[in-house]
């Protein structure tokens, strides 16, 4: 699947993801610190994946 | 995961309050939790005017959302920092959220006054966020005199206020620690009340809301907030709240509740007076604001002073 990682707008391809918490493990992300949305939808934790899957994880951390 | 009051699919899980809500649970959710905010901390009420600073980012879009739903008379508020595209994007979206929503929006750019924060970090040598700090506290001071409200309201949240409240222990910055409240009451006529609705709302759920109602918000970080400590402080107290969630509300919560009060107490009442440079309220001759200014146009001169020519012998 194609994940894009924002703000930074990095582009990443992973595979073999079953769902959204094995996502955010792998990458090492906190649940509570990103949004993931998959087109006009937000997705919990124990959402399946698919591999042709275009996700995005929107961080929520802001400010100076 | 279902929804935990409707049993629908749900889209968020916010494990501090052990539930999940489906979007139409969530923003009604959201929406009660800053009312009762409002009501509970007496922030302000139907016939308040209340200033929003808006930033164009996802709080205090969804904060002026919240109230301008609830049926509050609201003025946005947008201070245009300069800071190149960032900046400009900002507005956009500001700009663009009111007109959608048929609000009322004031702006006021910076750079129009020959003060950008780039222009200001270049001729003082001062650090952004110092130079941003004292920018917004005094225009948004001034707007709320300007266009007659009694309240100024700004989007800060409970990480924000988790983060300064860690940094105000750790160095024990007592002084800091009287004046963070939720509601600080002015201290001058020409002041009003400033409010923070938001203040136990997370980072995740303003960011959810702002998704599920669709408000277009900056993502970006403005570039002067890489490597600032409140982001470490953040990144800390993320760490705690997946161990142990719930962490960041007591904290916040417990603080305003058992502690605000006792350095509060111990804080020393200075009486304002009017600045020479602006007639805004003032501690000195002249305000912050007027200070910095007054030290930008030194600096400015003292460049453009040509340099003695070199003479032999």
């Amino acid at each position: 699947m194609r994940v894009c990682l924002n703000p930074q707008g990095r582009e990443l391809r992973i595979d073999g993801i079953a769902r959204v918490g094995d996502l955010l493990r792998r990458l090492e992300i906190l649940p509570g610190t990103v949004l993931v949305i998959r087109g006009d939808r937000l997705l919990t934790e124990d959402a399946p994946l698919a591999p042709d899957d275009d996700i995005e994880l929107r961080s929520v951390v802001s400010g100076g | 995961m279902k929804c935990t009051r409707c049993r629908q699919p749900a889209e968020v899980k916010l494990r501090a309050h052990n539930s999940a809500f489906c979007r139409p649970c969530f923003v009604f959710f959201f929406q009660r939790r800053v009312a009762r905010a409002v009501e509970h901390d007496e922030m302000f009420d139907r016939s308040s005017r209340i200033l929003v600073a808006v930033s164009g980012g996802k709080d205090s879009l969804a904060l002026w959302d919240v109230l301008a739903s609830e049926g509050y008379q609201t003025v946005g508020f947008h201070l245009a920092l300069g800071i190149g595209g960032y900046s400009s994007r900002s507005r956009e979206r500001t700009e663009r959220f009111a007109t959608a929503r048929g609000l009322e929006l004031r702006v006021h750019a910076l750079a129009d006054e020959g003060l950008a924060i780039p222009d200001i970090v270049s001729a003082t040598r001062r650090p952004a966020c110092s130079a941003c700090g004292t920018f917004k506290r005094h225009y948004f001071d001034a707007a709320a005199l300007e266009h007659g409200c009694d309240v100024i309201a700004t989007g800060h949240n409970l990480d924000d206020e988790a983060a300064r409240l860690l940094g105000n222990v750790l160095h024990w910055q007592t002084d800091h620690l009287a004046r963070q409240r939720p509601v600080m009451q002015p201290r001058h006529e020409k002041f009003v009340r400033k409010v923070k609705p938001l203040y136990l709302t997370s980072e995740l759920e303003t960011a959810t809301y702002a998704f599920m109602r669709g408000i277009d918000y900056v993502v970006e970080e403005c570039p002067n907030a890489a490597g600032a400590t409140q982001l470490t402080y953040k990144a800390v107290l993320d760490r705690l709240e997946d161990v142990s969630p719930g962490t960041k509300v007591g904290f916040v919560r417990d603080f305003v509740a058992r502690a605000s009060g006792v350095f509060a107490r111990d804080e020393q009442g200075r009486e304002a007076r009017s600045c020479e440079g602006c007639g805004m309220p003032s501690f000195g001759a002249l305000c912050s604001f007027c200070s910095l200014r007054a030290e930008v146009d030194r600096k400015l001169a003292a460049r453009a002073k040509p340099v003695p020519a070199a003479t032999d012998g």
